[in-house]
């Protein structure tokens, strides 16, 4: 093993002992690699994040993520605030779709102390998840055809629809993004009668533009040039590495939460979970492609069977109460995909340990493995089609 | 054929491009702040506290209960109850907030202070361009700055305002019901208790 | 008096050179054409540039920029200032001279271009008989310039990516010119003056512009690929691409010497799109036979900054091709049609005038395209795909 630390600097002046610079490290019958960190400041890392590439020329050798550079406790906080307290900060995980996060925490919740949904939220829990998933998957295929060079304009166009879907939002839960709408035993207030109207315009209006998405992307010779091929996971790997959500339906495993555990009021809507082949990168921007079409059928379902009644149960304590001693395992089918909360209660009113499972983090355990071998140019592209948010891969 | 799906993408922009100088669909942008959206009535953006009538320190409808601050999640509120008591809107002795400070740069927007508040006292405010050069202070609201009237709060929050004044006015019909149930129950002792001396006196 | 209108810049240099000296007047000649194109490109420049971000931001529906002058035609010039205000960098390791010398040579070599160029009827800078050859030597030397601005920079990211943009504009070269030398071929000679003089000859009122003509037609698009690439213009602009691992050959490069690779790389792209529309559009012939009262100069003007129009066009839709893809398309796919583009030239100029050559020539070419790009696409995992269901 070769070590060289860097002990002068740029004018030539001895540095001091102990210097923090990490030393650059050349293994044996490696001399020729060229040592790239890609990030933290990186317009394509998705966030603040840095893979240290190991390169061969242009093929990729050795890949090693770091990440936590957005770590910011979110596990330890919960433990000193209550449930309800621990709301908020889950609109903060995966930030671009905090409604998902937010039920996946009431869902745990709710198994931990035992506490029934009235119908009526569910329904609207229903609509504002297939609501998020189509704009975070919108906006995932615009991040990665702008980091393949398309000057963001299918970006633009993604954005212009989720815009939409944010105001719709807003007039709902007081906020665009951090919404803090779910509560245990329901929704925190009730959407009116405009509400649902004006969601069912907007609903309307969004397979026109699917359609128009997929006209500028699907056949687009060189995207398909860029993507297919690339990237390639195969179905067991996906499986042994605990791969959830469009990732692993690329692969071709059949695996949807909402088909398997049918949380919520899921089983009774009509709606296909596609699958892809061939497990690139094709295929994954494809698949989410077809669940946002899925989501708009799901939607219209929803919104055509909303029922009346209450949003929350009235006898539902949101504040000041202590669930008895014993652990749940809320988990949802997130846009990323398996979203989970483990709480273990002890009593008191603060939980005892509250634990996260990111589907960003464990998605990306295989990273290495899908880029070994490809251009150096294919890395971002690869990246971008795992579609993580930093914000839950460091909570 | 190669080079249709180029074509078709092509396509697609030309339309895009054509379209946004014919139709707001294609061109969504609001030149703020020359321009700004219509607020939306449910945004949510720092908290405020409720007065009624002209007085916001006899008006202040917040009990210093310390709820809201042991609820709110990153901790920005900072309140210290009095040490005398003021009458509230029904009229029952209650304490008051000698100081009430809410850091709105930790302030997250969470809006659990409003959830959590059985007096209706503090709600959410739709103010969003609040910075200042101030950098030591200048976001830390103190109990003056953060009183707003309920006439604000219906400008701001029509529907919601007109739900709270609802809800307090049927509170307050029912505290004095109760009041003028006591009231006639207690003439009805004394005048039962006088009674008999005036009866048996013949 | 549209033959005035016509010939003004013509007849205006004649005055002004007129008001001197007989030994001057030759050198005067000369030295105020050069002005005025180092005056008139330029701004052109700012136009495109302008024209771009507000093409981009309509094609992303939002407004390009618009604060800086009505409708931002002042952002131009707050570009310039900006540029020229910041401090320029040199890294300390970085070999000065090479270091200053690559924009610099990059902009003087893309300027020598516009020398041949016949920008309006009697409007060329220098009548040569062998036009083109001179500006194909004169382009091939911006790639040095790329190289010496990595090679200068003393770092290997910029080095690497001034070896694929010159591993790039090289590869290109070959199809950008063969697809010249078809129109060498029909015309009989290299001389830009006289390629245009056969193409402004009008048969029932069109002209006999060469992209009419099915060798033309593949030829012109096979132009544009290349100068697409010769450029690093998107989707071959992996070399300058930002989301890439590899920074770019001037990645070291900071204030007005940025500003002059921006410069040289634009004034490139017109100058090119000047020779393509010299070649295959009829360069300052008119469009139809019945406005050929508008003047020349309007019409070559005008194709140009169509080409450039058609350029941010393709930036703003197609995502980047990886290095190596660039490469297999223009050795393995532009490179074989120019050669058959040839051929059917030779072919196209051998048969008699008639439906026959246009209908064979078409076909040709039609088959050869089809047959390629067939087989160029059949790669594993390659095509268009259908998804199945989970049931």
């Amino acid at each position: 093993m070769i070590e060289s630390g860097i002990e002068t600097g740029m004018a030539g002046e001895k540095k001091p002992e102990g210097w923090n610079r990490p030393p650059v490290i050349v293994p044996d019958g490696e001399g020729d690699l060229l040592e790239v960190a890609m990030g933290p400041h990186h317009p394509s890392t998705h966030g603040v994040f840095r893979m240290d590439v190991a390169l061969d020329g242009e093929r990729v050798i050795r890949l090693k993520p770091v990440f936590g550079y957005l770590h910011r406790n979110h596990e330890k906080i919960a433990e000193g605030i209550s449930y309800l307290g621990s709301m908020p900060f889950t609109d903060r995980l995966d930030y671009m779709c905090p409604l998902t996060n937010n039920w996946a925490y009431a869902l745990a919740v709710e198994k931990l102390v035992g506490q029934a949904v009235p119908e009526r939220a569910e329904y609207l829990r229903v609509i504002l998840g297939e609501l998020t998933r189509f704009q975070n998957h919108a906006g995932s295929i615009g991040f990665l055809t702008q980091e393949m060079g398309a000057s963001g304009t299918p970006l633009m166009y993604a954005f212009r629809e989720r815009e939409k879907i944010l105001d719709l939002f807003e007039w709902l839960t007081g906020a665009r993004m951090m919404c803090n709408y779910m509560r245990f035993g329901g929704c925190r207030v009730d959407a009116t009668a405009d509400w649902l109207e004006a969601t069912r315009k907007v609903v309307a209006g969004l397979p026109g533009f699917v359609d128009e998405f997929e006209q500028l992307l699907r056949g687009n010779e060189i995207l398909m040039a860029r993507t297919q091929g690339v990237g390639i996971l195969r179905r067991e790997l996906a499986i042994n590495a605990g791969v959830t959500g469009p990732m692993l339906r690329a692969s071709g495993v059949d695996y949807d939460i909402r088909k398997v555990d049918g949380y919520g009021i899921y089983n009774r809507f009509n709606f296909r979970v596609p699958l892809g082949d061939h497990g690139d990168v094709y295929d994954r921007f494809m698949i989410r492609l077809l669940e946002m079409r899925e989501s708009l059928k799901i939607l219209e379902q929803a919104l055509k069977e909303i029922p009346g009644g209450p949003v929350m149960d009235p006898k539902a304590k949101i504040r000041g109460f202590r669930p008895k001693p014993g652990e749940a395992y809320g988990r949802i089918e997130s846009p990323k995909g398996e979203l989970g909360f483990y709480l273990i209660s002890d009593g008191s009113p603060n939980p005892y340990r509250y634990r996260v499972r990111p589907p960003s983090l464990i998605n990306l355990t295989i990273l290495e493995d899908m880029v070994l071998g490809q251009n150096v140019a294919d890395v971002v592209v690869i990246f971008g089609s795992v579609d993580i948010v930093l914000g839950e891969v460091d909570r | 054929m190669l080079g249709e799906g180029i074509l078709k993408g092509l396509a697609e922009t030309a339309r895009n491009f054509v379209g946004s100088y014919f139709s707001a669909e294609r061109l969504t942008t609001v030149q703020y702040p020359e321009q700004r959206i219509a607020p939306i009535e449910a945004t949510r953006d720092f908290p405020f506290l409720v007065y009624d009538g002209a007085d916001w320190e006899a008006g202040l409808r917040c009990v210093a209960c310390q709820i809201c601050e042991k609820e709110c999640p990153p901790k920005c509120i900072y309140i210290e109850k009095s040490t005398d008591k003021k009458p509230d809107a029904l009229g029952k002795p209650q304490f008051y907030p000698a100081r009430f400070d809410i850091d709105i740069s930790v302030c997250m927007s969470c809006q659990i202070c409003v959830e959590v508040c059985p007096f209706e006292a503090i709600k959410m405010d739709t103010e969003f361009e609040l910075s200042t050069t101030d950098r030591f202070g200048g976001l830390l609201y103190d109990r003056k700055e953060l009183a707003k009237s309920n006439e604000h709060y219906h400008k701001i929050h029509p529907t919601e305002a007109a739900a709270v004044d609802a809800h307090l006015a049927g509170e307050k019909a029912k505290a004095d019901s109760k009041a003028k149930a006591a009231v006639a129950a207690a003439a009805a002792k004394a005048a039962a208790s006088a009674a008999p001396p005036a009866g048996g006196g013949v | 008096m549209f033959a005035n209108l016509d010939q003004i810049f013509v007849l205006l240099k004649q005055f002004v050179v007129g008001l001197l000296p007989a030994s001057w007047q030759p050198v005067a000649g000369v030295v105020l054409c050069v002005a005025a194109i180092i005056c008139v490109f330029p701004a052109l420049f700012a136009i495109t540039v302008l024209l771009e971000r507000k093409g981009l931001g309509r094609m992303q529906n939002r407004y390009g920029p618009n604060r800086v002058g009505p409708y931002g035609i002042l952002q131009p010039v707050a570009d310039g200032i900006k540029s020229l205000t910041k401090e320029d960098i040199v890294p300390l390791s970085a070999d000065a001279v090479v270091h200053f010398l690559a924009p610099v040579f990059l902009v003087v070599v893309v300027f020598l271009g516009y020398a041949v160029l016949p920008m309006g009827r009697n409007m060329t800078l220098v009548h040569m008989d062998a036009a083109l050859l001179f500006y194909f030597s004169i382009g091939a030397s911006t790639e040095l310039s790329v190289f010496m601005a990595g090679w200068s920079s003393r770092n290997k990211y910029s080095l690497l990516g001034a070896m694929r943009a010159v591993a790039q504009m090289i590869s290109y070269e070959v199809p950008l010119l063969m697809s010249s030398v078809a129109v060498v071929m029909i015309t009989g000679s290299l001389s830009l003056d006289k390629i245009v003089a056969a193409q402004n000859q009008y048969t029932w009122g069109l002209p006999h512009w060469y992209i009419f003509t099915p060798w033309g037609f593949a030829g012109f698009v096979m132009f544009a690929i290349a100068a697409t690439a010769e450029t690093n213009r998107s989707p071959f602009d992996l070399p300058e691409g930002e989301s890439e691992l590899v920074a770019g050959y001037f990645t070291e490069y900071s204030g007005f010497k940025f500003a002059e690779f921006f410069l040289g790389e634009y004034v490139g792209m017109l100058s090119i799109s000047g020779l393509g529309t010299t070649l295959f559009l009829g360069g300052w012939s008119s469009p139809l036979a019945v406005l050929g009262w508008v003047p020349s100069w309007f019409w070559f003007f005008s194709k140009v900054m169509l080409s450039m129009c058609v350029y941010i066009w393709l930036r703003g839709t197609l995502p980047r091709l990886r290095q190596d893809q660039l490469m297999n398309f223009a050795w393995k796919f532009v490179l074989p049609l120019t050669l058959l583009n040839l051929f059917v030239t030779a072919m196209w100029h051998f048969m008699s005038d008639g439906w026959e050559r246009w209908v064979i020539c078409s076909a040709i070419l039609l088959l050869a395209y089809v047959v390629m790009g067939r087989s160029g696409m059949h790669r594993e995992h390659f095509g268009p795909r259908r998804y199945r269901y989970a049931d």
